[in-house]
This record gives structure tokens, C-alpha cells and sequence, in this order.
């Protein structure tokens, strides 16, 4: 994969970054576009959890937990 | 009136599903939504006990059906399974959209959260593209007042298109506006003029190519805009459900497919392929219910859930984490053993003193001290001992979870414990059966 290409897993606490693409395929793409993440969202990352991985981020007003795994597959911009 | 199985083409049309009405002139409600937007409260307050379980033909999807009366007609409720969208990704999704598109209810609830209304729009949006007989409701009202978020009704019903009316479901409060909604839609003759869903040049291109060809086969009864979408979208699970509805496979007809043929032509000239034209479906539907929350939902506080991260910094953080929930789940344990401790002594002093009576009784009756031993010392004291013991506990934990539970505190305990779980490929939520 292009190495420098920025996903959200890349965003630190407090930062807010736009969703410039989706790699993910398939159900979990359908399912982010479902909670709204298409270009043009604005996602702000909030929060670890104990262990590192999940994250919480605040997407349209709602507060979601994504895998690094996941949001390894949404490229943004900062 | 006492209940009686009426599947006059209700039944037939929803690939069997029997809709029981308690009297002919029962109107069918449909009852969507998002997952965990109080669906169910909402539904349960409305029919009270007057509901029954079962599953959808032929799927492993929940169906509940109940009866609710206002203002002295009846409704029947039909509880459809709740989604995020009816774009039939999953077996859940394709149930509401089935019976929301071929169901023929007579009205359709889409029940959305206050507090994130602007994401519960998708579903309104995409029930609204299927029928105009929609009422929604904004629940979790008493949730956006603590928030300070306000939702002007008007203008949102304005934008809609169709009637909102704002609920607490918990409280009741609202559900008595709704039926009337409910009621005037169902009675208004007509079409509405409800929202419209744009979509980008070339879908609309399309779709204008082969609606009027399904405007005149479906004869009004189904949306044509909306099934030449669909088409478009090569939605097999639809085309399968349609030609059972309609009782004929219209893509099977010459000038349909022709039709089809050139449409889909026209997307890939276009340069639209099938994974565009979904992501562009999904981007427009989200756009616009951006543009119908913008003048009608107001945060009145701009960190309006300013103190839920305050909070979730000390629940879900690194170091505190992990403790804060240990030490909460800790108390909640004291709580249930020791607090079990004097019910279970009163309940089998009480049941065993029950029991000794109970004995005397059988032996002064003359029973033989076999029947005795079995009866008495055997399947009573076993079963007062289960009860002694296990009541009080359950009577107190299961409270306490649930005030857990509403608390919202659960979600966070997955969050906490995912990762641990998924390296035992299971996931967080497992560690509480959410």
C-alpha cells in the first residue's frame, strides 16, 4: 500500500481529519457508509481504549469505535 | 371480538407473514428505525400486553406484532427489525425493506434518536423514497433536552415532507400525537409531497430513462422512481420479492429490459460502475439528510456532550480504565451477596417452615413415608432451597445491570475489553452478551 497515504488510524487524540476515501470493501464498507462516513465527513478521534485498539471517534454527532484494522482502510486528510 | 387469523392478502403478499387482526377495520403500522433508539419502548407502550411473537417467514428475524387502539380504532403494530438502511445488506435490513416496499402497510413509524438525528435521516429518507405514508418520531426527547439540543418539528416536517412529532417513549410523552399522526396520514387521499432525493446527473440520467416505462407497468403500485433505482442497482433479492408481489416478473417484459439495457448502458458511458453508483446512492442519501437537519436541529451548546467525555475520559482511559471498571463491577457483586444474605434466610426459613407444615399435613392424611420422603424431603426442599437461594441475588444483580445498562455504561466495557476478546476472535461486546 502507498506509504504515504494518511488513514485515520494515524490521527492522534483531539485531532479532527476528512475523509478523503474508503479502502475497506464489502459489508464493513456498506456499514461505514451506513453512519454516514463518505468524502467529505469530518471525523475527530476522542479516544484509546485501555489497550490501544479500539479508538472512539465522533462521526456526525455520534460518538463509534473502530478497529485499527478498520480505520486502517479510511484515508483522510488533516 | 376475539382474535382471528385475517391474511387476506396481507398474508399472501409478505411472503406469508399473517398479520392478526382483531377487527376488519385494523389499520397495519409499520414500526422502523435505528437499532437502540427505543423502538421497542415505543412499540411496548403503544400495544401494551396486547402483542404477540414470532419470526419472519422463512428467516431468523424477530417479528412482534401487537395491537394498539386510539381514539377508538384499532392499529395493528408490526415491529420491524431495526436497521440503519433498507439497502438490504443484511437479512434484517431486506425484512423491513420487504415488508415497508410489499407489506402494504397503511402507515410507516420511523423512529429516530434525538440526540443523533441527522444520521437516523438516512432511513427516514430511504423509507420516504418507498412511500409517502411516513410519520416520524423523534424519540429520546427527555436525552436531547439534558443535551441541549433542539429540534424545530416544523421545519423539519417541512423539509420531510411528512408529519415529526418529538416522544419520550419512556415517559409516554408524545405517543398520543403520534397515533393522531398516524391517523390523518392514513386518512389523507392522495399522494404527499414529500422530500426529494437527488441523486448525481448520471443516475438521475438513468433513471429518467427507465422510469416512464415502469410508470406505466406498475400502475401506481409501487414507487417507479424508486424501483427503477433499484433496478439500477441490480437489487436481485428485490427483483426476487417484487415478482412475487406483483404476480409477474416484469424484467421478463421486452420493452422493460430494453429499457434496463440502455439505462445501464448510459451509467458505464458514464464511466458509473456498480460500486460507484452504490457509494454515490449512499453519499447523496447522507448529503441530504444533511441539508434537511441543517435549519431544523440546533446544538444549543457547542460541546453539547462535553460532560460524556469528561466521564468517558475516566472510564475509558489507559490507566483508569481497566480499575474504575474492576472496582465498579466489584461493588456490584458486594452489593448483590452480601444484600441477598437476609432475603435468602427469611425466604428459607419461610419456605422450609412452609414445608414442615406441609409435612405434617401429608403424614396426618395417612401417606406412606415413602411418598412422603419423595414429595415433601425430596422435590420441596430441592426446589425451596433453589428458590431461597437463588432469588434474592437475581431479584437484586439483574436491577442493577439494567441501571448499567441505561447508564450506558456497557458499550464502554466492550470498548474497554475488545481487544482481549478479539484476540480470542470474539469481540467486545461478547464480554457482557450485549
Amino acid at each position: 500500500m502507498n506509504e504515504h497515504l494518511l488513514t485515520l488510524s494515524g490521527i492522534t487524540e483531539g485531532q479532527t481529519a476528512r475523509v478523503s476515501g474508503l479502502l475497506s470493501t464489502g459489508s464493513m464498507r456498506r456499514r461505514l457508509q451506513d453512519i454516514g462516513l463518505i468524502e467529505g465527513t469530518d471525523i475527530t478521534c476522542l479516544q484509546k481504549s485501555p489497550a490501544g485498539d479500539p479508538v472512539a471517534y465522533l462521526i456526525r454527532g455520534a460518538v463509534i469505535a473502530l478497529r485499527s484494522e478498520d480505520s486502517s482502510q479510511i484515508v483522510v486528510q488533516c | 371480538m376475539g382474535l382471528t387469523a385475517n391474511s387476506t392478502g396481507m398474508g399472501a403478499v409478505d411472503h406469508g407473514l399473517v398479520i392478526e387482526k382483531a377487527d376488519l377495520h385494523d389499520r397495519v403500522v409499520a414500526l422502523a428505525g435505528n437499532p437502540n433508539v427505543g423502538k421497542s419502548t415505543v412499540f411496548n407502550e403503544l400495544t401494551g400486553l396486547n402483542q404477540h411473537t414470532g419470526n419472519w417467514p422463512g428467516k431468523t428475524v424477530t417479528n412482534a406484532q401487537g395491537r394498539a387502539v386510539h381514539k377508538g380504532a384499532g392499529y395493528i403494530m408490526v415491529d420491524i427489525p431495526g436497521t440503519y438502511s433498507l439497502l438490504a445488506h443484511s437479512a434484517e435490513e431486506e425484512v423491513a425493506r420487504d415488508f415497508i416496499c410489499f407489506g402494504d402497510p397503511d402507515a410507516v413509524v420511523v423512529v429516530c434518536d434525538a440526540t443523533c438525528l441527522e444520521r437516523n435521516m438516512n432511513l427516514v429518507l430511504q423509507t420516504i423514497e418507498i412511500t409517502d405514508r411516513v410519520v416520524v418520531c423523534v424519540n429520546l426527547m427527555d436525552e436531547a433536552k439534558k443535551k441541549k439540543i433542539r429540534i424545530d418539528f416544523d421545519q423539519l416536517s417541512r423539509n420531510l415532507g411528512v408529519p415529526v412529532v418529538g416522544a419520550s417513549a419512556r415517559s409516554r410523552k408524545g405517543l398520543g400525537e403520534l397515533m393522531d399522526q398516524v391517523s390523518a396520514v392514513i386518512g389523507e387521499s392522495g399522494p404527499r409531497k414529500t422530500v426529494e432525493i437527488r441523486y448525481t446527473k448520471p443516475i438521475e440520467d438513468a433513471i429518467a430513462v427507465l422510469e416512464p416505462v415502469m410508470e406505466e407497468k406498475l400502475h401506481g403500485r409501487l414507487s417507479a422512481r424508486w424501483i427503477s433505482l433499484k433496478l439500477l442497482d441490480y437489487d436481485e433479492t428485490l427483483c426476487t420479492a417484487m415478482t412475487e408481489y406483483l404476480g409477474e416478473d416484469l424484467l421478463s417484459d421486452p420493452q422493460v429490459s430494453e429499457k434496463l439495457v440502455e439505462a445501464q448502458r448510459k451509467l458505464s458511458n458514464s464511466g458509473v460502475s456498480q460500486e460507484k453508483m452504490k457509494d454515490d446512492i449512499v453519499s447523496c442519501l447522507v448529503m441530504t439528510a444533511e441539508n434537511v437537519c441543517g435549519d431544523a436541529v440546533f446544538f444549543d451548546r457547542g460541546n453539547y456532550n462535553a460532560r460524556d467525555r469528561k466521564l468517558d475520559k475516566i472510564l475509558t482511559s489507559k490507566w483508569t480504565g481497566i480499575p474504575v471498571m474492576l472496582l465498579l463491577l466489584a461493588v456490584i457483586f458486594w452489593i448483590t451477596i452480601t444484600g441477598a444474605n437476609y432475603p435468602s434466610q427469611l425466604l428459607s426459613d419461610g419456605l422450609f417452615w412452609l414445608g414442615d407444615r406441609l409435612g405434617d399435613f401429608m403424614l396426618w392424611c395417612g401417606a406412606p413415608s415413602w411418598l412422603y420422603g419423595a414429595v415433601i424431603m425430596g422435590v420441596y426442599r430441592v426446589l425451596a432451597w433453589v428458590v431461597a437461594v437463588m432469588l434474592p441475588p437475581m431479584a437484586i444483580f439483574f436491577p442493577l445491570f439494567t441501571l448499567l445498562e441505561d447508564l450506558g455504561y456497557l458499550p464502554r466495557v466492550a470498548f474497554n475489553l475488545d481487544k482481549y476478546f478479539k484476540k480470542a476472535s470474539a469481540c467486545g461486546k461478547q464480554a457482557l452478551t450485549m
